[in-house]
């Protein structure tokens, strides 16, 4: 039987989803799956990594059968997954042993400002690349080792196992306790803290640094290679690809140029920039990370502007406050007023990312009067992933020494013609939407295809990528530097609100 | 005449318990308050919740009137959700045809575009969306004219002196000639234009169903008519097609079964 089509997984920060593909890079089914997302506590986020399994156990046999076909019809399936979220699971009964930290998660302040204190800490950033923050999945593991008793001594003797979700995913697809594969890729790798960008191994000093067994890591692998087949759900499938779902969407973009670069716009938002096979620090509070390695291939690094809250203040408005029923009537919402009405929302919720990096950041509306409705706020929670994106591209330019000529675009948000338009407007530049906004699916699929051959090489895949939609800056210049302005006078004020004294909350 | 719907009655009898009081009850309630047994109103409240005019609360697993029914005189969709639900149906559609996409509901007498994908041969586009198209000289517009009822109400207000506005000699001209087309395309499921809106331009198009069937929009290709239509000026079948796989698969994300 002819292997038609691909599949990807893309197991984002708030659902699964499923997704075919053929051989034109063409959307043919599509099945995806909300999980839960858990709040125990002011800044803690947890996610159920067994729901993410079970949520994947549905959505990859439905998918097949939209499409009317058989596992034997895929020719590979490709991962692309929230980043550094972390799971820690018992090898024996496959069985989380803690609820999985998501990214956005920020219990680690405290160790974090404690090892940062470290004499040592300038070691984090030269190997990986990074700075010490709490989004990041070393601290969170170190902090899950000393918080629960025993953990650490059957982690050391390998019976606790770390993985993101790719590694969870492909493990528990691969068998489980019965001869599961434990791998991640290089672009997951590097989001650790504990991987050497250069040698794309783990980094015995980084190891020693945060405390952590070696006996719990996965094994690094390219982004698209085989590595295993899938024993359920899918089974007999290639499992040929793992990408974080960034470094996906750098992939589905197809920014395989040094200088080529994409803003995905989903939970958060994150702006990468293929900076060919040299990692480049950043002296404007980007992040330097893996792009993608093909094969044995060298590997292509990127710099990386991340925010953290874009979707996510959308979605805080419809299940936090109730004044929208779906995200997309925000913009409904918003478009029932012309103007902000003075108002803005610094969506601080983990701290703020890049380019500030100030964990003790928190969020904060600015402006309000009488006058402000929730048309108003509407408006401003789009604003507030506008300037933010400004923000990042501002350290981009900077960093690169050329500037920005179009902003390439992707993601759920991308359907908000308001928000692209003011995304076009406060930049000064196209923004381009391609045409398959499943970008990060797409990304995943393609490295899985060319894995195998389905796909024969890059220049291909590029060939079918198309401008879907297009929106023109047309904003006047006094009016943006006017509304700049008041952002970054807002952003000020979000800052040093948690006090660097406060201890561990709880227990 | 068949005699009245026990379902119906039903459902009917919930939502008004429901409406009363503190309006959140328990499964054992609602059935003891009606005497049905438990299944019964299960089923029942499971199907008014699919169609939103019921809401369980998750943590106490209480029944409450849904936000579909508060807002059951404004529009049953949102458009920017319609959007977003329709947007990677509309990628596939553009990629497979060749073709510029455009998603359209009625407003006012008028098509609104609250949707466009570029034909992906990366020539200079601008976005359409918000503009609006007339009801009778366009394939979407068309599909809302058979399909939604409001649409052929205001339709029937912006006929002035018995004659439609004309943009070609080939713009439909009385209200006859657009009731035989549209009875066409109830029957045929799809509509058609073709130099009717424009010399040169043509479109194919098919309905966007949510719960229940009901038609929420209508989705279709547009484009120059000689690659939009064979030589003998009729829409190429694959076209055809492609557009009424893609509205029927964005249908069924909305809850549309049957179609
Ligand atoms: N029309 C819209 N306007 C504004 N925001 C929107 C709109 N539609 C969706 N969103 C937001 O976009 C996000 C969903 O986008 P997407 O599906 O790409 O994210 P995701 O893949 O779930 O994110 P992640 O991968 O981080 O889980 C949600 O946070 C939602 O609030
Ligand atoms: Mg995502």
């Amino acid at each position: 039987m002819t292997q038609r089509y691909v599949m990807s997984i893309d197991q984002g920060t708030t659902s699964t989803r499923c997704i075919l593909f053929d051989q034109r890079g063409r959307l043919v089914s599509v099945t995806q799956r909300e999980h839960k997302q858990h709040f125990p506590r002011p800044g803690w986020v947890e996610h159920d990594a067994v729901e993410i399994w079970r949520n994947l156990e549905r959505i990859g046999p439905q998918a097949l059968a939209q499409a009317g076909i058989g596992p034997g019809e895929v020719a590979a399936v490709g991962i692309a997954n929230q980043r550094e979220t972390t799971v820690l699971w018992d090898r024996r009964t496959g069985v989380p042993v803690t609820p999985a930290v998501v990214w956005q998660d920020t219990r680690t302040g405290t160790l974090v400002d404690e090892l940062s204190r470290h004499p040592d800490a300038h070691v984090v950033r030269e190997r990986c690349g990074l700075p010490l923050a709490t989004y990041f999945s070393a601290p969170t593991v170190r902090w899950l080792l000393d918080d629960t008793d025993g953990l650490r001594e059957r982690a050391e003797r390998g019976e606790v196992l770390f993985g993101t979700m790719e590694s969870w995913l492909i493990w528990n697809l691969t068998g489980g306790p019965d001869g599961g594969v434990h791998v991640t890729d290089v672009t997951n790798a590097s989001r650790t803290l504990l991987m050497n960008l250069r040698d794309l191994d783990w980094d015995p000093v980084l190891l020693g640094f945060f405390g952590i067994p070696r006996a719990m890591l996965p094994e690094i692998r390219p982004s698209s290679e085989t590595y295993g087949v899938a024993r359920r759900v899918l089974p007999g499938v290639r499992i040929s690809a793992a990408l974080g779902d960034q470094q996906a969407a750098l992939f589905g973009q197809t920014c395989f140029h040094r200088g080529e670069a994409k803003c995905t716009y989903g939970t958060g938002a994150f702006l990468l920039l293929n900076t060919g096979t040299e990692p480049v620090a950043s002296t404007h509070g980007l992040l330097t990370t893996v792009g993608y390695q093909i094969g044995d291939q060298p590997a292509v690094y990127a710099l990386e502007g991340s925010i953290a809250i874009t979707g996510a203040l959308v979605q805080w408005f419809r299940d936090g406050l109730g004044i929208i029923g779906t995200a997309p009537e925000i913009e409904t919402l918003a478009r029932t007023v012309d103007d902000n009405g003075g108002c803005y929302i610094v969506p601080a919720f983990s701290g703020l990312f890049a380019p500030h990096w100030r964990s003790e950041a928190r969020g904060v509306i600015v402006g309000l009067t009488s006058y402000i409705t929730k048309g108003h706020l509407a408006r401003a929670v789009l604003e507030a992933t506008g300037w933010q994106t400004r923000e990042v591209v501002d350290a981009m330019n900077a960093d690169a020494g050329i500037a920005l000529t179009t902003l390439k675009v992707d993601g759920g948000m991308t359907s908000d013609n308001l928000l692209m338009q003011f995304i076009a407007d406060v930049l000064d530049v196209p923004v381009v939407r391609p045409m398959v906004a499943e970008t990060v699916s797409l990304g995943a699929a393609y490295a899985a295809g060319l894995a195998v051959g389905y796909w024969p090489d890059l220049e291909g895949l590029r060939r079918n990528w198309h401008r879907a939609a297009q929106w023109t800056p047309a904003m006047d210049p006094k009016r943006r530097a006017d509304e700049y302005d008041n952002w970054r006078r807002a952003v000020e004020r979000s800052f040093d609100w948690i006090k660097p004294t406060a201890g561990r909350a709880g227990p | 005449m068949p005699g009245p719907i026990q379902s119906i009655e039903r459902a009917a009898a919930i939502l008004r318990l429901l409406a009363q009081g503190s309006g959140r009850l328990g499964l054992t309630e609602i059935a003891n308050s009606l005497g049905l047994a438990r299944g019964t109103a299960h089923g029942i409240l499971r199907t008014l919740q699919l169609v939103g005019f019921v809401e369980q609360d998750e943590a106490t697993g209480k029944y409450q009137l849904g936000a579909a029914l508060l807002h059951l005189g404004t529009s049953y969709l949102d458009v920017n959700e319609l959007r977003s639900r329709a947007i990677n149906w509309a990628d596939a559609l553009a990629a497979r045809s060749g073709e510029a996409v455009r998603i359209g509901t009625h407003l006012q007498g008028r098509v609104l575009v609250v949707h466009h994908v570029f034909r992906p041969d990366d020539s200079l586009q601008t976005l359409d969306v918000g503009m609006l198209l007339p009801l009778h000289a366009t394939a979407i517009g068309k599909v809302l004219l058979a399909f939604d009822a409001n649409a052929a109400a205001a339709l029937h207000d912006a006929v002035r002196d018995g004659e439609l506005e004309q943009f070609t000699r080939r713009t439909a001209r009385t209200q006859r000639e657009m009731s035989r087309m549209l009875a066409t395309v109830r029957e045929h499921g799809w509509a058609s234009d073709a130099d009717e809106a424009g010399m040169g331009e043509a479109g194919v198009a098919a309905p966007i169903r949510g719960y229940g069937g009901l038609v929420v929009g209508a989705m279709g290709v547009s484009g120059a008519t000689e690659r939009i239509c064979d030589s003998g000026g009729r829409p190429r079948p694959e076209l055809v097609g492609y557009v009424r796989d893609a509205a029927r698969a964005v249908s069924r994300d909305l809850g549309a079964s049957r179609w």
